[in-house]
């Protein structure tokens, strides 16, 4: 399956990097990043949520390697109707810039990609019946796969949320 | 270029071999903003269009000095309705050289499609090419390059019809033609061939002047004119009360029919009639009973603005829509988007539509359009065509896009590739099931033919339908 490997272009250069988008996304209701909303338990790490050019967020439990990954709500937004979400198997072992699912509008089909190494534990089964909880809460329930992540040091390499914010602010 | 390579290439296979399964699937998927921007970025690099017409010297360019084509690092033109448009909130993308709008701030792209196929949506498509032809040639020239029986069509009726390519009768175009007097024919091209159309109809008609004498045809293309689509249920509820009784012609929209077009004014919020009368035709690309609205500029630049304002006055009823609801409208609808859906590399019959050759155009002893020997042939034998257009309807999963391979299911263990996906998506007004457009061989285009279609690792089960998927509203006598 290399050849759908090599296929398969980072979310940012497909969906989201190029310059009509920017304009797009100027016209859309204003990216509102959560900040002070969000209320996970897990809130002393914070600093764990990581952020990649392509869109996609990966959080951390916890003390542990097990993370989740998803795609930003900026992406959402820029996506639009989410139609169809395809989830990995469960054992998929992927390496960073990997593809790890895809989420489809009714115009097109986007790859996420995972931000780091690791296997998959998961895919979130709710998105089957309900692929519209992307659009509703792409940081929260709409989380797209958990993965046992192979050395949580890689995440450090990542953007914080400043600099996400940064890369999508203009 | 990559996925007009990969349409082509997935055409040649359609007749030739198997072998593609397992090959690089670079159109799948793409971007966010593929099908709007593929018809932009598959061109040919252009030259700026105006360089075209000074070289042809033709067309009357009265307005816009300079209007550039679609290299990426030109900057793109812009409509006369692009201020309402931003102002609006429209996401603009840019579209064969020209930024338009995906879609606006006040719905979604499957809200708006549906708000199309209950209420009524108002879409600008000025981007696209009119021309108007006459002169005592323009009828010949237009039955040379086109299948179509116009010297049968009445005044003030249109035809959907394709632009024939010399020789192999590939599609160049397509088009549809209105004759608005004994020898003066209005048309409409798309935007995305612009350059090529106005090579190809330079050339034609430099070849017939040359026979004829200079005087034969007059061509212009009409810079200063707007067109919008009004389409929806409601537009014709929309568009009546609008209407100002100074017009010469009949007010009635009623007794305008699918296919007809009216020259009619329109009445402004002061009360006063616009300056012009609009060209008014029951026409459209969504399947929905609707008007495309010629207007002109000319002495008054805001009227397309002004125009456009009355559709919007009841927010109840019209609203903005986009590229991405005329999309997914257009396919339920079982309409082609050129480059997509055919090209030159198809002719009519390839492509489904046969039915533009006229009638009296089928004797091979008198034939003279472009390709005529061999579309002539296709239609006299249709076992010769080696691909064809077909519907499918495809089993629940990921949608099966553009450039998706279509597989005989034959023997499952070895899927063969007999075909690829030309447009494809969730259909919105059938609650998201998988609607997809492909060229399939010669024989395996019969309706309810079970295939499969390979999205990334899936190959999902497929059929064959009639289409259109979403049954047409056109107002026709009844």
């Amino acid at each position: 399956m290399s050849a759908v490997a090599r296929s398969i272009r980072p979310f940012a250069s497909r969906a989201l990097a190029q310059k009509p988008l920017a304009s797009a996304c100027r016209a859309a209701p204003a990216f509102r990043f959560p900040r002070g909303t969000r209320s996970f338990s897990q809130s002393p790490l914070a600093q764990v949520k990581k952020y990649t050019e392509s869109h996609e967020w990966i959080e951390l439990v916890d003390g542990t390697n097990t993370a989740k990954i998803g795609i930003t709500k900026y992406a959402a937004n820029s996506l639009g109707d989410v139609v169809f979400v395809e989830l990995p198997e469960a054992d998929l072992e992927v390496s960073a810039g990997e593809p790890v699912g895809a989420v489809e509008s009714v115009k097109s089909a986007s790859d996420v990609l995972s931000p780091v190494a690791g296997k998959v534990i998961r895919g979130n089964n709710v998105l089957e019946d309900n692929a519209k909880t992307i659009n509703a809460s792409p940081e929260g329930e709409g989380w797209i796969a958990e993965i046992e992540v192979s050395d949580a040091a890689e995440l450090e390499a990542l953007l914080d949320e400043a600099a996400y914010n940064e890369t999508i602010d203009h | 270029m990559a996925s007009a390579r990969t349409f082509r290439k997935g055409v040649d296979l359609v007749a030739a071999r198997s072998s593609a399964l397992h090959a690089p699937r670079a159109s799948i998927g793409s971007t966010l903003l593929r099908r709007e921007l593929s018809s932009a970025v598959r061109a040919a690099p252009r030259t700026p269009s105006a360089r075209l017409t000074a070289r042809v010297a033709v067309p009357q360019v009265k307005t816009q000095a300079v209007r550039y084509a679609s290299s990426s690092s030109e900057p793109l033109a812009k409509t006369q309705l692009y201020d309402l448009h931003e102002a609006h909130g429209a996401k603009m993308v840019p579209f064969a050289g020209y930024s338009m709008p995906l879609q606006y701030a006040d719905l979604s792209h499957v809200e708006s499609h549906m708000w199309t196929r209950e209420k009524a949506s108002l879409f600008d498509v000025s981007h696209m090419v009119q021309h108007h032809l006459s002169g005592p040639g323009a009828m010949n020239l237009l039955m040379k390059v086109t299948p179509s029986s116009l010297d049968k069509l009445a005044p003030n009726t249109s035809t959907l019809s394709c632009l024939l390519e010399v020789g192999t009768g590939g599609i160049v175009d397509d088009t549809v033609i209105t004759r608005r007097g004994e020898d003066s024919f209005y048309f409409v091209t798309n935007a995305g061939r612009r350059t090529e159309d106005l090579a190809f109809l330079q050339a034609e008609i430099e070849a017939y002047r040359a026979e004829h004498g200079a005087d034969s045809i007059k061509w212009d293309i009409l810079e200063d004119r707007a067109l919008v689509a009004l389409q929806g249920p409601k537009a014709a509820s929309v568009l009546q009360p609008l209407i100002n009784a100074s017009s010469a012609a009949s007010t009635d929209l009623s007794t305008l029919y699918f296919g007809n077009c009216r020259e009619l004014y329109l009445t402004l919020p002061d009360g006063s009639a616009t300056p012009h009368p609009l060209l008014i035709s029951r026409t459209g690309y969504t399947g929905e009973d609707g008007f495309e609205i010629s207007i002109p500029t000319s002495g008054a630049p805001n009227l397309p603005e002004q125009v456009v304002n009355l559709f919007l006055t009841d927010k109840d009823t019209v609203r903005l829509a986009g590229l991405a609801a005329r999309d997914s409208l257009r396919l339920e609808a079982g309409m082609c988007l050129y480059g997509h859906d055919i090209s030159t590399a198809q002719t009519p019959p390839d492509a489904a539509l046969g039915w533009v050759v006229g009638r009296d155009r089928r004797d091979p002893a008198t034939a003279n359009f472009n390709g005529a020997s061999v579309i002539l042939s296709q239609l006299a034998s249709p076992k010769s065509l080696t691909q064809r257009r077909i519907g499918l309807s495809v089993e629940k999963g990921p949608p099966a896009r553009e450039g998706a391979v279509v597989v005989d299911l034959a023997d499952p263990a070895n899927p063969v590739q007999v075909g690829v996906v030309t447009s494809g998506l969730p259909s919105p007004s059938l609650g998201g099931q998988n609607i997809a457009m492909a060229y399939v061989k010669n024989g395996l285009h019969k309706k309810g033919t079970q295939l499969g279609v390979q999205v990334r690792k899936k190959v999902l089960k497929a059929s064959v339908v009639g289409m259109p998927w979403v049954e047409s509203k056109f107002h026709r006598p009844s």
